[in-house]
């Protein structure tokens, strides 16, 4: 209101030269003076898009409607079964991958090495060399896990016969799934196809597998908001340290698993299989932030960001009112710490779907519940603060469920909106693990990493175009 | 090359902090690879496989093993010996501020820390200053859009959005604003009052305030519209947002209204509204005839000196009665005395301006008292300099015009380009009369006669070695209250022999009837 500006103190926003800020000051007058840089990486008309979009009630509208779904979803894990018989549209010659679209003569090391593992394991290949052409003649067919309400970490390979965790959002009525967990070192994941790995995953499938899925049977599901929530109070951030959530879920199957009828043998391998690995939970944390942000996806207007995912080529996010599209930018290579004998040049693009967790407001946006994380780069525990402080720039509200205690119990920054982090310059910040960029080495490290603005610039300038068909500029 | 090794018995350390500390490791001189792990087996076999160990160790993860190869034995054992001393170091701990929260990025940001503003500032370059000032208009904020190079469509499409949405954009191209005595851009620091300001001229609005001020009268706001304002494009949008704004404001008794001609239409709009306002307004349309102004409550003035001076009869109940043709008191006899030492060649007034609109009034004055004046903004095409650079007979140049100030900070800052251009006249036998405008406030340069007074030295010093004077007249636009210190920035100015007069249009007449008697011809 002119009025306003008339008959109120007048407070003056600073944008550009710094000296009227200062002069505004100096007579009196109050300013605050912005560290201001051109938003949309300088892209003039995706700054307008963006200025359109800004404070527009069809948009504020369709992200309450978004946050809201998002807000009241439950997941809660319900079994663990064959992909084939539950991933809706899982056909039999179908592999799903990490992150956007891509064909395979463009996929990464550790995706090519994976899917080879996977042709194998399926049968459909003697050797890696058969896999390889079956592959690159078309038998195979490929696709995102995301277009089939799936994730996985790493290079995210999902084959028919893999048993995956089936997570059910009981309050939105969508599901999803995610592959299990193997472990460190030479894993599938990271495109090691070897007979060891083979052997391991078919003792999963034929073992593991359905000894959680007898354990969950009896507890009649787990809900896992309770399990993320108590985590985050005990130092994990649920995407690179998950040692708390999976001691938590190792505490809850342990019984069930005794009394389940198996060979005491086969309890044994269980428990120690999931006992010895940190990150065991991990996939199922992945499952349940899918189901919590699938149930926020395709309300239309929403600059909610329902998806980022990685296939170590190109980074690519999904925005809820932009319904299939992916808004791509090549993948960062991750500035992190290496194990021994590794350095940045051994490392692939950022690769992986685990980055729905940073989506769905832990993983890097908790980092302040765990600190420990923050030491990959250098960092001390108050720049964990720092890094969840900032995220809360960029989201449009705070969890419900996952409080952060360092944080005076504030919830966790979440719901990430495309418009504040064009208009910011502000990119997700994301905790990963980093693959070798040759298929089956392994992990080389891990570190921290941030998503590239050029993604949500597209997401802008689409939901800009959306918005201008179906109604006048407001 | 040397590998040596040690194994430091129940030291725990997690594999991340380990990861970190040996980086930290490798950077030591002469350090080729190294590693510290706790003593697993698996890390054993790892150490194995990349060469860092010749001979399997018994396991044992409680300890924790260094590994350091260099280029020499000497080397490899310092960097041991320091690495068990940096192992041993206890982490720094800094205490945790709660006060670490960022700068704000975006207005949009800045709401969060400051969700009482009511305007925004915005001075980006050109390109993308239109979406910085739509969206702080779609978060509801009044705008002052000082960037330049705004598209025409741009400025309507915002100009329409606020009006629609009972929000002001002041600019683009917008130096001054004074919204509530707060300065905006370039501005003078003015006591508060009744007399109310929209002008489409930065300088307009700096001069007129200005004088009001000296009068002892003050200002209720200081309204700028930008220089496209008025043009048929924009139809003077926020000049008539402005004059409704006043109109409706209690403080407000006399509105005074400062722009070039507007087009004739536009003038219709603005003048219609204005004597529906209800108040006395003065109008400053520089070089319009006043007939075509002329209505029922409106008194047209034809300098911004004359605005000021009817805005504070008119605002203390008078009626208006200015004065005609005020020279400055005192000065005229001086004036004359100067004019009868210059040489007969001496003929010509060279204006140097800091303020375009300073300057079109002086060009406007200069006309009527001593015929056409050429420029770079010349009231006919006729006497457009056909060389900025370079003057002929009589010249007054806008030197804060695009031409002057590209890669360079306004003539209001940077005197540097001034101060040559008052050297290269001084040097020319035609020049009689350099005429300057000095603008303070704040904005502008902290000590302008500190900057101008060397330059004027050396140009009187270099006009007499030639056997000639060279008169300098200049008025200072600016109150009291500026953090200039009016008083001292005119005492030094006069104290250098400057005929200085209280405003432009003073200085520019006396600048004309300096020629008028050059050569003696008194």
């Amino acid at each position: 209101m002119i009025s306003n500006l008339f008959q109120k103190p007048l407070q003056v926003i600073n944008v550009g030269l710094s000296s009227f800020a200062n002069s505004i000051q100096a007579a009196g007058g109050t300013a605050l003076h912005l560290d201001w840089t051109p938003p949309a990486e300088g892209d003039r008309a995706a700054g307008m898009a963006l200025a359109w979009l800004v404070n527009h009630p069809a948009v504020e509208r369709a992200n309450q409607t978004a946050l809201e779904r998002f807000f009241a979803s439950s997941p809660v894990v319900t079994g663990v079964k064959p992909a084939r018989e539950v991933i809706p549209g899982m056909k039999e010659n179908l592999i799903l991958h990490a992150g956007p679209p891509i064909p395979w003569e463009r996929m990464c090391g550790p995706m090519q090495g994976a899917i080879i593992g996977a042709a194998l394991l399926e049968g459909w290949a003697s050797d890696p060399d058969s896999a390889r052409r079956l592959a690159e003649n078309g038998s195979l067919r490929f696709a995102p896990c995301h277009h089939y309400d799936a994730v996985g970490p790493m290079a995210g390979i999902i084959s028919p016969s893999m048993p995956v965790w089936v997570v059910k959002n009981t309050a939105g009525g969508n599901t999803a799934y995610s592959n299990l967990n193997e472990g460190l070192g030479k894993v599938l994941r990271f495109g090691a196809y070897d007979r060891d790995v083979l052997r391991r995953l078919r003792w999963m499938a034929d073992v593991l597998a359905p000894a959680i899925d007898r354990a969950l049977q009896e507890l009649g599901g787990l809900e896992l908001k309770p399990f993320i929530a108590q985590a985050l109070h005990m130092g994990d951030e649920c995407h690179n340290r998950n040692a708390a959530a999976s001691s938590l879920l190792f505490k809850r199957l342990a019984a069930p698993l005794v009394r389940s009828g198996l060979a005491p043998a086969d309890i044994s391998r269980v428990l120690e299989f999931m006992a010895a690995n940190d990150h065991f939970f991990l996939n199922l944390s992945m499952a349940a932030c899918k189901a919590m942000l699938d149930a926020a996806h395709g309300v239309v207007g929403s600059s909610l960001v329902t998806a980022m995912a990685r296939n170590g080529v190109e980074f690519g996010i999904r925005v809820s009112g932009t319904g299939d599209a992916w808004f791509t930018a090549p993948a960062p290579v991750v500035n992190g710490l290496f194990f021994t004998g590794y350095t940045k040049e051994d490392a692939a693009p950022d690769l992986g779907d685990s980055a729905i967790a940073e989506t769905a407001g832990i993983g890097g946006f908790a980092m302040a519940a765990a600190p420990a994380i923050v030491q990959f780069v250098g960092g001390t525990p108050q720049d964990a603060l720092a890094y969840t402080r900032e995220m809360f720039h960029i989201t449009l509200g705070s969890h419900r469920s996952f409080t952060l205690p360092q944080l005076n119990f504030s919830g966790s920054p979440a719901g990430i909106d495309a418009r504040r982090v064009v208009d910011t310059g502000i990119a997700p910040v994301i905790n990963t693990g980093i693959a070798h960029r040759n298929a089956g080495v392994g992990q080389v490290g891990a570190g921290i990493t941030r998503a590239p603005l050029t993604c949500f610039t597209g997401a802008i300038l689409a939901l800009s175009e959306q918005i201008n068909v179906n109604q006048e500029k407001v | 090359m040397t590998i040596v090794k040690k194994t430091i018995p129940n030291l725990y350390r997690d594999s991340v902090s380990l990861m970190q500390f040996t980086e930290k490791v490798k950077n030591l001189p002469g350090v080729l690879q190294a590693s510290a792990v706790m003593a697993t087996e698996n890390n054993l076999n790892l150490l194995l496989e990349a060469g860092l160990l010749d001979e399997s160790l018994p396991a044992n993860p409680n300890h924790l093993l260094l590994v350091v190869e260099s280029t020499d034995e000497t080397a490899a054992l310092s960097a041991l010996s320091q690495a068990e001393k940096l192992l041993q170091q206890r982490p720094e701990t800094k205490a945790v501020s709660e006060h670490d929260e960022m700068t704000p990025r975006s207005v949009w940001m800045a709401l969060e820390v400051l969700p009482g503003a009511n305007l925004a500032l915005i001075s980006t370059p050109g390109e993308y200053a239109a979406a910085e000032a739509l969206k702080a208009l779609r978060l509801g904020l009044n705008v002052m859009l000082f960037s330049d190079n705004v598209s025409m469509e741009d400025e309507l499409t915002l100009k329409q959005y606020a009006r629609d949405h009972d929000l002001l954009v002041m600019g683009p191209d917008c130096g001054t604003a004074v919204i509530r005595g707060i300065p905006l851009g370039f501005a003078n620091v003015l006591r508060p009052g009744n007399i109310g300001v929209v002008a489409a001229a930065g300088t307009g609005l700096q001069q007129v305030t200005s004088l009001i001020d000296r009068r002892g009268m003050g200002i209720s706001q200081g309204i700028g519209t930008g220089s496209h304002d008025l043009n048929r494009h924009i139809g003077g949008i926020t000049m008539l947002q402005g004059i409704a704004a006043l109109a409706a404001d209690p403080e407000t008794r006399v509105i005074v209204l400062v722009s070039k001609p507007p087009e004739p239409e536009v003038a219709q709009k603005v003048l219609k509204l204005a004597v529906a306002s209800g108040k006395e307004v003065v109008v400053d349309f520089i070089g319009a005839d006043p007939a075509t102004i002329q209505r029922p409550g409106l008194y047209a003035a034809r300098t911004l000196e004359e605005a000021a001076f009817v805005a504070c009869q008119l605002a203390e109940g008078q009626p208006p009665a200015p004065p005609q043709d005020m020279l400055p008191p005192g000065l005229e006899e001086q004036a004359l005395r100067t004019a009868s030492q210059l040489a007969p060649r001496q003929r010509y007034i060279r204006g140097l301006f800091s303020g375009g609109t300073l300057c079109a009034e002086s060009l406007l004055l200069l006309q009527d008292l001593i015929g056409p004046v050429y420029s770079n903004i010349p009231l006919q095409p006729q006497y457009r300099l056909p060389d900025v650079w370079w003057s002929r007979e009589h010249t007054a140049i806008d030197m804060g015009d695009d031409l002057f100030t590209r890669g360079r900070p306004h003539p209001m800052i940077d005197f540097r380009l001034r101060n040559e251009r008052i050297l290269q006249e001084a040097a020319d036998p035609e020049t009689a009369v350099i005429l300057l405008d000095i603008v303070l406030g704040y904005g502008s340069h902290p000590d302008p006669a500190g900057e101008l007074l060397p330059a004027i030295h050396q140009a009187g010093q270099t006009a007499r070695q030639a056997g000639r004077e060279i008169i300098f007249v200049s008025s200072v636009c600016g109150t009291r209250g500026d953090p200039q210190n009016l008083e001292r920035q005119e005492t030094l100015l006069r104290e250098s022999g400057v005929l200085l007069a209280e405003s432009n249009a003073q200085a520019t007449r006396l600048a004309a009837m300096i020629v008028k008697h050059a050569g003696g011809k008194l």
